[in-house]
């Protein structure tokens, strides 16, 4: 059990409203320790990439959002909303209000390829076009010509094959799902027909999960394509296909074996699985004409195959290009930053300098202490690893009294930020219902923070 | 499709997929767990993280092992719910080395 803590509840606060934030705040709330815990959000909606990540068609996956709203009625629990830490106020400002901090605002940048012609015109990063389609503030004014016929995604992880299936499927059938509405008006005139998933190395090393491939198989007007010669494995790859814990691969293989005879020529579309491809040139002049690949083979032992590129080269003439070869974090004003992996350096979630020693109060948990992997539920036993690092530090995190949510609140609306709550929130969450009751859609989300605050309270009441 | 459990479980509950669904969907016996179908939200998380690999997507179920369906709703709707990582059951790790993970 923790000492004896004269000072009141701890006050933690935890900057980043997205699953591995929720989860860090529910690790803490449920423990023995008594908490309370004000969570910090850029946007005045919470849920992170559950809202603004996850594909509109999966409504299933976003019911995620139903734990996270339970999780916000805890006792103890505080949502501030439009606040960007490191911008309206540093990590060190918060810490004279909070005994500490857990870092949680995940991985916003973009990992490029680091090839010529990536800043063409038609070529984008998968990042944007998922913020786009899902609404997000940060995207809302992005333009997407998908006027050409032939689409090539770069990257083999499940974020690819959310906008390959995105740009696949009729657009009558992403309609009535939350997708926004500015995106359903350009894909609605969409003219791509071919969608490429172009990766590295090959289909045992693709990071697919398998319902996610399989339901390549059951779009209606859009043939799923795999080549025979793609699915034959070297040693290496056929010892990872036998390895027992790894059993996706396994059901991977056979789904793209089912697609090596799909093809039927009669759907208005295909989408095609390529490996063993790694992108030289994105070429053109003023905008994207084609990708020059260079053929690859693997080396390496079983689980460290790396892809080494042959004199063998391909190009793929194409007018629109998304890259979804992973994303960085950012670092944040005053706290250590490792600029390499895109991380926080951490020691089991507890934040650390270059030599190794912690952070005094500065904790860090999901994308941005273990770096772009993982699905929803992965931030949930990761926040609940950072928080028991925390809650071993509690005797001297507690060395004198906080004022919390509160008092931080006050420094907030003292220096004139326009900070949001919970309640504000569920103002626009209801707004966005009922917007999209005519249309249909579970929701119509509002895709810019100035016509979100006009749903809230107005500032200083 | 949700997750289902099947007989891998039994007598090991290690409990490592409590740890990371997003949702609480597992219930417990004392000896192993179930899914919830109408809770889960057909993630994946749990399937790598067993690590008996206990756990197939309904669509991905063998057919010798179709039977775990329908016990799986059963349990879920009798038992209540584990929403943290338990100890494994003494034995698991024997029972482990027996299925040859």
């Amino acid at each position: 059990m923790p000492g004896n803590h004269q000072n009141g509840p701890l006050r933690v606060a935890i900057i980043g409203a997205g699953p591995s934030g929720f989860y860090a705040a529910e690790a803490l709330l449920r423990s023995q320790v008594p908490v309370e815990v004000t969570v910090v959000e850029r946007l005045p909606s919470p849920h992170g990439l559950v809202r603004s990540g996850v594909a509109p068609d999966h409504p299933k996956l976003k019911q995620a959002a139903i734990v996270f709203e339970r999780i916000a009625q805890s006792e103890g629990f505080c949502f501030i909303g439009n606040v960007t830490v490191g911008k309206a106020i540093t990590v060190q400002e918060i810490l004279t209000t909070h005994h500490c901090v857990i870092l949680a605002y995940g991985a916003s940048e973009d990992q490029r390829i680091g090839i010529p012609g990536e800043d063409l015109a038609g070529c984008h990063a998968a990042k944007e076009f998922v913020g786009w389609y899902n609404g997000h503030p940060d995207y809302g004014d992005c333009h997407f010509d998908l006027s050409g016929e032939t689409a090539v995604i770069i990257g083999q992880g499940n974020v690819a094959l959310d906008v390959a299936r995105i740009l696949s499927k009729p657009v009558d059938e992403l309609r009535t799902t939350d997708i926004a509405s500015h995106a359903i008006e350009v894909l609605a005139e969409s003219r791509i027909r071919e969608i490429h998933v172009v990766g590295r190395r090959g289909p045992a090393q693709a990071k697919f999960t398998s319902p996610e491939l399989r339901e390549f198989g059951t779009i209606p007007g859009c043939d799923p394509v795999a080549l025979e010669s793609d699915l034959a494995l070297n040693e290496a790859s056929q010892a990872e296909t036998s390895d027992r814990m790894s059993r996706t691969i396994t059901t991977n293989l056979d789904i793209l074996g089912g697609y090596t005879t799909r093809r039927t020529e009669l759907a208005g579309k295909s989408c095609h699985f390529q490996f063993f491809l790694a992108p030289q040139a994105i070429l053109g002049t003023d905008r994207v004409t084609g990708v020059r690949f260079a053929r690859t083979t693997l080396t390496g032992p079983a689980f460290g195959q790396r892809a080494i590129v042959t004199d063998n080269e391909w190009t793929l003439p194409c007018q629109f290009i998304l890259r979804s070869v992973g994303y960085r974090g950012a670092p944040i004003e005053g706290v250590p930053f490792d600029s390499r992996r895109g991380l926080l350096p951490n020691d089991s979630g507890r934040v650390v300098h270059e030599d190794g020693r912690p952070v005094n109060a500065v904790y860090a948990t999901g994308w941005i202490k273990r770096g772009p992997s993982g699905i929803i539920g992965t931030n949930r036993a990761d926040s609940a690893a950072t928080v028991e690092a925390l809650l071993a530090d509690v005797d001297s995190l507690m060395n004198g009294p906080r004022e919390g949510a509160d008092g931080l609140w006050n420094l907030l609306t003292d220096r004139g930020v326009r900070a949001t709550t919970l309640s504000d929130w569920r103002r626009i969450d209801a707004a966005e219902i009922e917007r999209g009751k005519p249309l249909g859609k579970p929701r119509d989300k509002i895709a810019c923070v100035n016509e979100m605050l006009g749903f809230c309270e107005p500032a200083n009441g | 499709m949700p997750a289902i459990v099947t007989d891998n479980c039994n007598a090991c509950r290690f409990t490592e997929c409590v740890a990371v669904c997003p949702v609480e969907c597992f219930h417990a016996d004392d000896d192993m767990v179930y899914v919830d179908r109408d809770t889960c939200i057909d993630c994946c998380a749990c399937i790598p993280a067993c690590p008996v690999q206990a756990i197939y997507m309904e669509g991905e179920l063998p057919e010798d092992k179709r039977q775990w369906v329908s016990i799986n709703t059963q349990k879920a709707a009798e038992l209540p719910a584990i929403t943290g990582k338990h100890q494994p059951l003494p034995g698991a790790e024997e029972k482990r080395s027996v299925l040859g993970y």
